[in-house]
């Protein structure tokens, strides 16, 4: 925490949001730019946060399982360091680009081996089950690590509903593209839309999350609104944002970084220190937002309790 | 113009103006902006400033010539060693934030890992030109090995480039560009020895024939 200054950041007390939304009306009123030029630092300061305006609405939730109690990120760190290639691939660009991502009305349309294939609407999916509150630890492949309180549910909820048939081993996973409000998609490098999977008794998990949330609000669209997946023992890429489409399937679907390089993402991407990426050890982790590299990554990210009796019999090197 | 690029102001405002960069990336700090990922603002700005300072470097000579203006050399020192200086932040930055001074790690990083390869032997020729740009080493080695000695920074930028290329996870838009821009400077002097050996070469058809290696 050497980076900022001394407020505790919990998510509770973050600037109120008629604070963010008075000021950004001011800020327009005037125009950013001779704003700055007329009154310098301590105005531009005020111009730099009025970026992150999150138009979240309030969730209300219960306290969920497995949570961690870790300490939590800023939720300032959590909006502004994003890897969302739709809306650009530094990490600081999801924040200002994805501002007005139209994420209402918003379907999700289950399909494939189910004998239920059906859509929901988001108002569908936000009354599913209680929503929870899960504090996770989200473990990027690039070798950073943060902990969010997520708002969902256990995404098998949804798939009972939909009653998967015994062919169905695969579930498929589809984020939302639209090139008119992605212009900076078509720069990714990765093929668009994004597409994930998993493996159903991994989908069926109950820390496999459904989220709609974080902390305790919708969403904010560079997060992944208005619905993702988290999926704390894998890699950061396998918790798809801005969900459409999940399909059922008999064969193992094919995943966006899996296309991309396959030498370098699996399938699997179970947080594994053993297994390097060709470009980055795995061993170490920086927790954000600290400087150094001083934290050691656990083995399935330090949920093996949970999920390592998925794993049994298979050579984690061969399946990484 | 010519009295501009001459005047000894010139060379400090442009000394200030190399600074600029650093100064960009410990102002958030001295702010407390919140910076969520530190030690990638440091590295990745370290990275693009020694990048950029290369190809600054190398602008110097193709600019001299086409805007005839020789006084330019003056500043081709200075922006050669900000980009060392650079270098030596972002190898800094990867040796203390990311490696925890772990020699033994580093080690297996540069065999084990093409992108810190090729970084690494980025930097590595960076050294000895560095050590060598004052005017004592240009006389002790003599105006000609000197030179040869420096082009080791066409070298230097290209695997620069490569490290850049190799360590992006998609996204190679920008690598590209960089990768253009070192083309097109190393392309231009390809240019430029072409032509001077084909004017040798012309010169040489009379009686007595000029030596072919006279092309420096
Ligand atoms: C002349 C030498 C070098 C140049 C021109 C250079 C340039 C760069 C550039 C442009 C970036 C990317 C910045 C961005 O994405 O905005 C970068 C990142 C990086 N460089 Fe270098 N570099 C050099 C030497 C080195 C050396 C010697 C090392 C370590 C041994 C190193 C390690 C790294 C690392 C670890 C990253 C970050 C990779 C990541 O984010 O995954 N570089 N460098």
């Amino acid at each position: 925490m050497l980076l900022r200054k001394p407020t505790d950041l919990t998510y509770a007390d973050v600037t109120p949001k008629s604070v963010y939304l008075d000021r950004r009306k001011f800020l327009r009123g005037i125009g950013i730019a001779g704003l700055a030029a007329l009154a310098g630092q301590r105005l531009l300061e005020l111009a730099i946060p009025s970026q992150s305006v999150h138009a979240g609405t309030k969730l209300t939730s219960i306290k969920g399982p497995f949570s961690t109690d870790e300490k939590i990120n800023s939720f300032n760190d959590v909006t502004h360091y994003n890897n969302f290639y739709e809306f650009g691939v530094d990490k600081d660009q999801p924040a200002k680009n994805s501002q007005k991502f139209v994420t209402s009305p918003w379907t999700v349309s289950v399909s494939g081996e189910v004998k239920k294939a059906r859509k929901f609407s988001m108002e569908e999916i936000l009354k599913l089950a209680p929503l929870e509150e899960r504090i996770y630890r989200l473990r990027c492949v690039e070798g950073w690590s943060i902990v969010v309180p997520w708002i969902g549910f256990s995404l098998s909820t949804l798939v009972n509903l939909v009653e998967p048939t015994p062919k169905a081993r695969f579930v498929a996973f589809e984020s939302y593209y639209d090139p008119g409000q992605m212009p900076l998609g078509k720069y990714a490098g990765i093929e668009l839309p994004y597409v994930e999977g998993l493996r159903l008794d991994e989908a069926m998990n109950p820390l496999t999350l459904l989220c709609v949330g974080m902390y305790g609000e919708t969403l904010p669209n560079q997060d992944g609104a208005p619905v993702r997946l988290v999926v704390p023992w894998k890699y950061g890429f396998k918790s798809i944002k801005s969900l459409v489409k999940i399909r059922f399937v008999k064969d193992q679907p094919p995943t966006t970084w899996n296309l991309y390089s396959s030498q370098e993402y699996g399938f699997y991407s179970n947080v594994n220190p053993q297994v390097d990426h060709p470009r980055w050890s795995q061993a170490r982790e920086r927790r954000l937002p600290e400087f150094f590299k001083t934290h050691k990554t656990l083995m399935l990210n330090g949920y093996g309790e949970q999920v390592a009796s998925l794993y049994a019999g298979m050579d984690l090197r061969k399946n990484y | 113009m010519h009295t501009l690029l001459a005047s000894k102001w010139t060379k400090g405002a442009l000394f200030l103006l190399c600074l600029g960069p650093l100064a960009s990336i410990i102002w958030p700090f001295v702010r407390h902006y919140t910076i969520p990922d530190p030690l990638q603002f440091i590295q990745h700005g370290t990275g693009d400033w020694t990048l950029r300072f290369l190809v600054c470097a190398l602008t110097v000579t193709p600019l001299r010539q086409l805007l005839r203006l020789p006084e330019l050399i003056r500043f081709r020192r200075m922006l050669g060693l900000f980009a060392f200086f650079y270098a030596c932040l972002h190898f800094t930055t990867y040796l203390v934030f990311d490696k925890l001074f772990d020699v033994h790690e580093i080690w297996k990083d540069v065999y084990k890992r093409p992108f810190i390869t090729v970084g690494f032997l980025a930097f590595t020729l960076l050294i000895p030109l560095a050590i060598t740009s004052t005017t004592g080493w240009i006389r002790r080695l003599g105006g000609r090995r000197w030179r040869i000695l420096h082009r080791a920074i066409y070298l230097s930028a290209v695997c620069g480039v490569i490290h850049y290329y190799w360590l992006v996870k998609s996204a190679v838009i920008r690598p590209l560009f960089y990768a253009a821009l070192v083309a097109l400077l190393l392309a231009w002097r390809l240019g430029q020895w072409f032509l001077r050996r084909r004017r040798t070469a012309l010169a040489g058809a009379g009686p007595q024939r000029a030596p072919v290696n006279a092309s420096q």
